[in-house]
């Protein structure tokens, strides 16, 4: 088990200050900071082998394609992929729902088909969705949620029936924080003959993840919320599934022979991954894997489970704050989305900031279900590998400040 | 941060407005109409404007939802609407961006201003600018609405 103190010191940012005060980062779940590891890969990318992939019989052209295959293998370890072939490169968790709505479901969802959605989603697992619905005459469902914001699974039945075609489920939502049972999603998904579909943006970063043991079709997630750099994304997707789509954007790489009037497809992975990739962030995800895989996802997960356990603890002594999802830090992710009274979390954000504190506020690109709730915005503060006890304890006092400034300015 | 720049953005006429808003009452049969959302907040703000038989706003009516600068502007907005004509709360508008904007205002201007001008501690919160604007944003959506139905 590693102690989150030592490892501070691999994060250059975290040794700032915010107007005059040491910054308390806790807003992980938006992005996370980048240890000098990752940094030092960028580096070495644009001084050392810098040259475009897959396409030079020179040195470094050889190089840099070796390095991004090798993040690619990396990655596909990472999340227990049985090949690379089915781990894409993409920018982001949104562009990898993406593909799939237009390559998959544009495809193979038609009039009267359903897909199925939770009712907590994020946008970006929410919005593709519609797109497809509208156009192709099918139905877009929701799969309701508990009081404290999971799946709710006495619903699998009733919501996922003969007609759906897929399922996208969010694996820990971000707002909520609660940890979804996607795996009996999955089954279900897959007793009607649907697809199943994983939104691991806050799941892939935070705990060990096997897809093969998740049995998902797709899982999608970003790397800039797992100490890469922002733009590289991962879809990984079933090679049988993806063998039979077609490709998402059409262009250079992504080809094996060209004529004027048609084309054929490059192989896996290559099939959707059009134009120049964006290999140096790539490659610095692979050494944001290595650095995750130093500290073991196990002991993140653990981590994360007892700030969570001591953040929930702090929060329910202050009586003025209510905090949404799963009571129990087991039941969610490394966050805690919160309401202070009648103090806007804008208000309350911008009085965190001048503390050094930054947590996220707003509707954390979870609209609908805000709206729900019958909020407009909430706070957000959550946590990585390297926030500590005493970071919460900085965020506690900083709440109490805010309580009291906005109560006496009433 | 200095403890009275805060003080500079939640000054207390400004967490007046925000506790107790003025001119909440929905105005239902109101000339000038507009529902205005930060899409990166959630704040919102519905507007409405009855207009008086030469033109001037008889009577304005807010209604929203948001954090404290957002919701205190509007409320002092309806303030500063009334009896005004809609040339004139084109010009408060665009004034109000004009300091919002940073520029310095003549004392002319500054009058014209009224209520408003203590808002002019936003602008040392840059991402609270827009809070401040969403108002103004959403009586600019408004009027253009009005003018374009009253062409055709």
């Amino acid at each position: 088990m590693f102690d989150p103190k030592d490892i501070r010191k691999d994060f250059p940012i975290l040794s700032r200050t915010v107007h005059g005060k040491p910054l308390v980062y806790l807003d992980n779940a938006a992005t996370s900071q980048k240890p000098r590891q990752v940094i030092q890969t960028l580096v070495d990318c644009y001084e050392l082998y810098n040259a475009n992939v897959h396409r030079g019989v020179h040195t470094i052209s050889v190089e840099a394609t070796e390095r991004m295959e090798e993040a690619r293998r990396k990655v596909s370890r990472f999340i227990n992929a049985p090949s690379t072939e089915g781990v894409i490169f993409v920018r982001n968790t949104t562009e990898a729902v993406n593909l799939v709505a237009n390559s998959w479901a544009m495809d193979n969802v038609g009039q009267g088909d359903e897909i199925v959605v939770s009712e907590v989603e994020h946008h970006s697992n929410l919005v593709p969705w519609q797109k497809v619905a509208h156009q192709k005459g099918a139905t877009l469902k929701l799969l309701p949620a508990t009081e404290d914001g999971r799946v709710d699974l006495s619903f699998l039945e009733s919501i996922i029936t003969q007609h759906t075609k897929l399922v996208s489920v969010v694996h820990i939502s971000n707002m909520t924080g609660a940890i979804n049972p996607v795996k009996e999603i999955g089954r279900r998904a897959h007793q009607v003959g649907a697809l199943f579909m994983v939104d691991g943006a806050q799941s892939v970063p935070h705990m060990p993840i096997d897809v093969c043991n998740l049995d998902c079709d797709f899982l999608a997630f970003s790397g800039h919320k797992m100490l890469a750099p922002p733009g590289i994304g991962v879809l990984f997707g079933k090679v049988s599934i993806l063998e039979k789509m077609e490709p998402f954007l059409r262009g250079g790489e992504m080809v094996r022979e060209v004529w004027y009037d048609h084309a054929t497809w490059n192989d896996l992975p290559n099939k959707f991954e059009a134009g120049t990739p964006n290999f140096t962030d790539a490659v610095a995800l692979g050494a944001a894997v290595d650095y995750l895989d130093g500290l073991g996802m196990d002991a993140v997960r653990q981590h994360e489970i007892d700030i969570t356990t001591y953040a929930l603890k702090a929060f329910a002594e202050l009586e003025e704050l209510d905090v949404i999802g799963p009571k129990e830090a087991q039941d969610r992710g490394g966050l805690v989305t919160f309401t202070a009274g009648d103090i806007h979390p804008h208000d309350l954000g911008t009085f965190l900031d001048s503390e050094g504190v930054a947590i996220r506020t707003g509707h954390h690109c979870v609209m609908p279900y805000h709206r729900k709730l019958g909020l407009v915005a909430t706070g957000r503060a959550s946590f990585y590998v390297y926030n500590t006890n005493e970071e919460i304890d900085t965020l506690i006092q900083a709440l109490k400040k805010a309580l009291a400034y906005f109560a006496h300015a009433s | 941060m200095l403890p009275n720049e805060l003080d500079d953005l939640y000054k207390d006429v400004i967490l007046d407005h925000y506790r107790s808003p003025r001119n909440t009452k929905r105005l239902e049969d109101a000339h000038v109409k507009a529902h205005g959302l930060n899409p990166f907040c959630g704040d919102e703000v519905d507007l409405q404007l009855l207009l008086n038989g030469d033109g001037t706003i008889k009577e304005v009516g807010f209604q929203g939802r948001g954090c404290s600068i957002s919701q205190a502007s509007a409320s002092m907005l309806t303030e500063e609407l009334k009896s005004k004509t809609l040339e004139e709360a084109e010009a408060l508008r665009k004034l109000f961006r004009r300091m919002m904007q940073g520029e310095k205002l003549t004392d002319a201007e500054l009058e014209f201003l009224g209520s408003l001008e203590v808002l002019e501690g936003v602008r040392k919160f840059p991402v609270r600018i827009k809070c401040a604007l969403l108002a103004f944003s959403t009586l600019e959506d408004g009027i253009t609405e009005y003018k374009r139905k009253k062409r055709s």
